[in-house]
């Protein structure tokens, strides 16, 4: 199946995980792309009717905490790293118009 | 002629779960606090951060289930709904698609036209996100992420409901047994319930499904109301024109009464939902939905047909006193303190609403310990005083929690039973009021009323009323 | 005697606990080889000298007073730059992390640090893990110690060339797809990736969470059995924790595999592989069946699948789990940008390299509308399937034997140009991690380059002791020939016989 990967789909891809790819990038991330779907339509080879699908390798079930409060103010670990704050929030451009 | 439509609404409702910690981070879930206060970094999305899910969550997101007729799934699974905003901070919601806790579920509402199931499709688990707080000064979006972690809970009904009165019963009906299990105060306006309504017009007689619309940003029962009439109205007239209705996310503005759509090319609404590979399944075998079966509270229903059994107390006055945990709570053991649930119940409706009403409070803000009213109750009923001090003393036990006994004493507030002093205090009034006691004689009954009004004001009303008419009468 | 980082974790430890040496003396020997060896090397991508030297003179401290009595005490270890080290920068050798500080420790390291082992720096890697080469890194290559010309492997890279090179006695490493194995093999040194669930991910970076796994590097089986008596355990800030019966890992170092049954798998010794990696693993084998192992050839199975699984897989997982990185919290904010999405795009458009965007880009194709179930859960199922593939083959064997990578190190530079030809290099350890076994890398030769050559041992679900049993084995009975730090001088011999 050549050609899944159109321009169209490139600029989806590119809304869905923010990421913005110039001229050449874009064409070398195209055909990267449909390299890697052919190859992994290998996996079409194997039937795998009826197989229920594997999140965990192994069985684990019912993790859980108590509901108990263990931390306490930690805004300023928080913040430590943030590129831009003020009055104690991340700041980001904004966000309503 | 007109074109009749029929309105076909269906609710996505969120409710913040009451639990202490927030739900995969031992962060408070209390409401306020210094920006970002409670945080770490579990929940502010901090990278090598793994979440580990709080039980208390899915005690409580089986008692939901279970209260509102659902089947509790048995191996139920956390996804990731993936997509970009501030205040998600790991961009993705770990929230559930495939394998919800509970599914296929009903309430019964009752309206106007009667009683009628709404069906409820599933009700999953999720994370809520945190808070941005808009900056005038700066141009600027500031990020709190107090709020990011707090468990919730999300009922989507089936498109079931036809009318505003519907919907508004439908939430009712869901927020009072959602606060009699404890698991969420499910305050509108404070956002512990938050409603999405989905809203399709067709033409009536007809079965084809229109297109819906989401309206979200409704913060208060009216404005669902309001919000509920204005879309119908916008997608009836979009049809009359020959238009189309385009499915899509508004938000509404109560203040303008109007909608407006949200809709960004950024916005793909392709959230790429898979299973978390951080949490693994939560597994409820038999004993343990046994278990929260059998700690599942009383519910309103119960509690009406209770009533009636229990108490003797008439279907009306049950349906108030239950319409909120808080009363219903207050009255039972009230009722077994002082041994007349009918005097319970009277001063929870007549007083207690009053003075509710007058400060402007809620039932579920009610402060007074039910065993002050209980001994308010006896002493009324034992005539150590009269009703009028009664009323007065409630209004002490209502504002500040008072033994009524020891205020009672101390203030000396009883009603004086000794009649040798009342006659003493009489027989002066009798002197006093040479005027009121002539037109009596003079056969104006209602000069009695002033006298006995004296009298009382003598007693400083710790008399009977009843006794100083018979005695007052008797000495003239 | 002989130099200090010349000898073994264990030896060491040793040293220091009777007082031959102290961990001052230790720390700074590890500091004067790193700083002898980084320039060529460029195994860290940041060392704390002074943080090292004050630590190890608390633990010094430590050790005479009696709180602090295991084998690691004092030792110097390096930490892969993806687990979260509080106080120190850990950046995934990215740009969009370059001065991330985090604000905790990742349970595997604070383990480390109550063991009384001393940190002194944050080794390369892929950039996010994402890579075989350590040449994704935005900070550089790690260049092999063995030869300089040529890649130490990856993603652990910086952690294998660090202990190759005796700039750390020991590392940690992560291995999602055979990120601890193949440079092991690459650089001469013994690596374990753990079965799932048994070290703590709390504060690994993930890439790919559900087959991420911490483990140690070191120099020999011994070393490595000690690190992880150290480093695993329950832990319940990461749900995927197991608890686990014994954690004594020490205990399997036994020189005996008789009965012991041993399966080699005719699927990896295909076409695909190096002649001289082949002889050198039939001759490894070979070795353990005169120690009496019962050493017997099978088809394993779906080894072709594995790859285009894992990058199904792991690549979705990457996507979401790198989401995070958005110029918002921590980490590089672009500049110049137009709006939150602009600052989004640009942020991550700039922050990360072409590696770690084609598997973002990858991942987020195969989880979107319309190709979630074509993809994405087909390749669990072949995940199940390869699971049941090895759970058929440990009810006849203890362990499986086999090559880590078709090949010995690569040179610089020779691989990025074709990603499919590079993902084709994780063959033999990328189904490891899809069914979540333990599995190592034990050195086993050298090619005729004098490159060396990993031998690949793969345990059930929580058999890491019968694999360490194994290499133990091999080790005594190869006289550890096979375990010798690269030789320093390896440079000037390459460059001759290459004429570069």
């Amino acid at each position: 199946m050549a050609d899944r990967i159109s321009d169209e789909t490139i600029e989806y891809i590119g809304i869905l995980s923010k990421l913005e790819l110039g001229g050449t990038e874009k064409e070398a991330a195209k055909a990267d792309m449909e390299q890697m779907l052919e190859y992994i339509d290998t996996l079409n080879g194997l039937d795998t009717e009826g197989i229920e699908p594997m999140t965990h390798a192994f069985p684990i079930y019912n993790v859980f905490r108590n509901d108990v409060v263990e931390n306490g103010d930690e805004s300023a670990r928080t913040l430590a790293n943030a590129p831009v704050q003020k009055e104690g929030g991340f700041v980001v451009p904004k966000t309503i118009g | 002629m007109a074109k009749q439509y029929e309105t076909v609404i269906g609710l996505e409702v969120h409710v913040e779960l009451a639990t202490r910690t927030k739900i995969f981070c031992s962060c408070s879930t209390e409401f306020g606090g210094a920006p970002n206060a409670h945080t770490c970094p579990v929940c502010t999305g901090m990278p090598g951060a793994l979440p580990v899910l709080n039980r208390q969550v899915v005690e409580y997101a089986m008692a939901i289930g279970l209260a509102v007729n659902c089947t509790i799934t048995r191996e139920s699974k956390f996804d990731r709904k993936n997509y970009f905003y501030p205040d998600n901070p790991q961009n993705y919601q770990i929230s559930q698609l495939y394998l919800p806790i509970a599914r296929d579920g009903y309430v019964e509402i009752e309206t106007g036209g009667g009683r009628k199931r709404i069906r409820i499709h599933e009700m999953h688990m999720e994370e809520d996100a945190g808070k941005l707080i808009h900056d005038e000064w700066d141009d600027v979006s500031l990020v709190d992420y107090n709020r990011s972690g707090v468990p919730l809970v999300e009922i989507v009904s089936e498109p079931d409901m036809r009318s505003a009165e519907e919907v508004i019963a439908y939430l009712e009906t869901l927020r009072t047994i959602i606060q009699y299990l404890g698991a969420s105060d499910c305050k509108l306006q404070e956002g512990s319930m938050r409603v999405d309504v989905n809203l399709s017009v067709r033409e009536a007689g007809t079965d084809k499904p229109g297109t819906r619309t989401e309206m979200k940003n409704l913060n208060s029962f009216k404005a669902i109301a309001r919000a509920i009439e204005a879309e119908r109205r916008r997608q009836i007239e979009l049809l009359e024109e020959g238009r189309q209705v385009m499915q899509e996310t508004r938000r509404w503005d109560d203040n303008k009464e109007t909608s407006y759509a949200m809709r960004s090319k950024e916005d793909a609404r392709d959230y790429r939902y898979f299973p978390d590979p951080d949490l693994v399944p939560v597994m409820i075998d038999e004993e343990w939905l046994e278990r929260v079966k059998a700690d599942q509270p009383e519910l309103r229903s119960e509690k009406l047909v209770r009533y009636k059994e229990e108490f003797d107390i008439p279907l009306s006055d049950a349906e108030m006193i239950t319409s909120s945990k808080r009363m219903a709570d207050i009255f039972e053991e009230t009722a077994v303190l002082c041994g007349n649930p009918k005097k319970a119940a009277n001063w929870l409706m007549v007083e207690t609403m009053r003075l509710l009403k007058e400060h402007g409070m809620e039932p579920g803000d009610i402060a007074f310990s039910p065993a002050n009213l209980a001994k308010l109750i006896r002493l009324a009923d034992a005539g150590t005083i009269n009703s009028s001090v009664a009323k007065n003393v409630f209004e002490k036990v209502f504002a500040e929690d008072i033994d009524p006994e020891q205020y009672v004493e101390e203030m000396g507030l009883r009603t004086v039973s000794d009649e040798g002093a009342l006659r003493r205090v009489i027989s002066r009034v009798i002197e006093d009021t040479p005027q009121a006691v002539s037109d009596y004689r003079g056969g104006k009954e209602k000069a009695l009323g002033a006298l006995v009004g004296r009298t009382m004001k003598a007693m400083e009303g710790k008399a009977d009323p009843a006794l100083v008419g018979k005695i007052l009468k008797e000495m003239l | 005697m002989t130099d200090i980082m010349e000898m073994t974790a264990v030896e060491l430890g040793m040293k220091i606990k009777t007082r031959e040496l102290s961990a001052v003396e230790v720390a700074k020997a590890a500091l004067a080889r790193a700083e002898e060896r980084e320039q060529e090397i460029h195994s860290f991508l940041s060392i704390d000298g002074e943080s090292a030297l004050k630590r190890a003179g608390e633990v010094q401290k430590q050790i005479e007073d009696g709180t602090l009595t295991g084998p690691l005490a004092g030792v110097p270890a390096g930490i892969k730059d993806n687990i979260c080290t509080r106080g120190m920068k850990t950046t995934c050798a990215s740009k969009i992390l370059e001065n991330y500080n985090p604000t905790y420790t990742a349970e595997a390291v604070q383990k480390l640090e109550q063991s009384g082992a001393v940190v002194i720096g944050k080794t390369n890697m892929d950039e996010f893990a994402m890579g075989s080469t350590t040449e994704t890194s935005y900070f550089g290559v790690t260049r092999n110690p063995w030869n300089p010309c040529h890649v130490p492997g990856g993603s652990s890279g910086g952690s294998c060339a660090a202990v190759a090179a005796g700039e750390c006695s020991f590392a940690l490493g992560s291995d999602t797809g055979g990120s601890i194995r193949q440079p092991s093999s690459f650089c001469g040194v013994t690596g374990i990736k753990p079965t799932y669930g048994t070290v703590s991910r709390y504060g690994l970076i993930a890439y790919g969470s559900s087959l991420d796994q911490i483990g140690p590097v070191a120099r020999d089986v011994t070393d490595c059995a000690a690190v992880l008596d150290v480093i695993a355990g329950h832990d319940n800030k990461d749900s995927t924790s197991v608890a686990r019966g014994s954690y004594d890992f020490s205990g399997a170092l036994i020189d005996d595999v008789k009965d012991m049954k041993i399966g080699i798998p005719r699927d990896y010794f295909g076409s695909g592989l190096d002649p001289e990696v082949k002889d050198a693993i039939v001759r490894a084998a070979k070795v353990l069946e005169e120690k009496g192992a019962d050493v017997e050839e099978f088809d394993l199975g779906l080894v072709d699948y594995a790859i285009p699984a894992y990058y199904v897989i792991a690549s979705a997982e990457a996507s979401s789990n790198l989401s995070r990185f958005d110029g918002v919290k921590y980490g590089y904010r672009a500049e110049g940008y137009d709006g939150l999405h602009g600052m989004y795009k640009k942020t991550r458009t700039e922050g990360f390299g072409a590696e770690v965007k084609r598997r973002i880009m990858l991942g987020s194709f195969v989880l979107s509308s319309g190709y979630y179930d074509a993809y994405y859960l087909k390749a669990l199922k072949v995940k199940a399937l390869i699971k049941q593939a090895f759970d058929r083959a440990f009810e006849r064997y203890d362990i499986i034997l086999g090559p880590v990578a078709p090949t010995t190190a690569p040179k610089l530079s020779s691989s990025l140009d074709d990603p499919l030809h590079m993902y084709l290099g994780d063959i033999y350890t990328i189904s490891v991690n899809l069914a979540g076994l333990p599995g190592m890398s034990v050195p086993a030769g050298y090619d005729s380059k004098g490159l060396p050559i990993g031998m690949q041992l793969i345990g059930g679900c929580y058999k890491e002791k019968d694999i360490i049993r194994a290499a133990y084995a091999f080790e005594c009975a190869t006289d550890k020939i096979y375990v010798k730090a690269a030789p320093p001088d390896m440079r000037i011999a390459d460059e001759g016989e290459e004429g570069r």
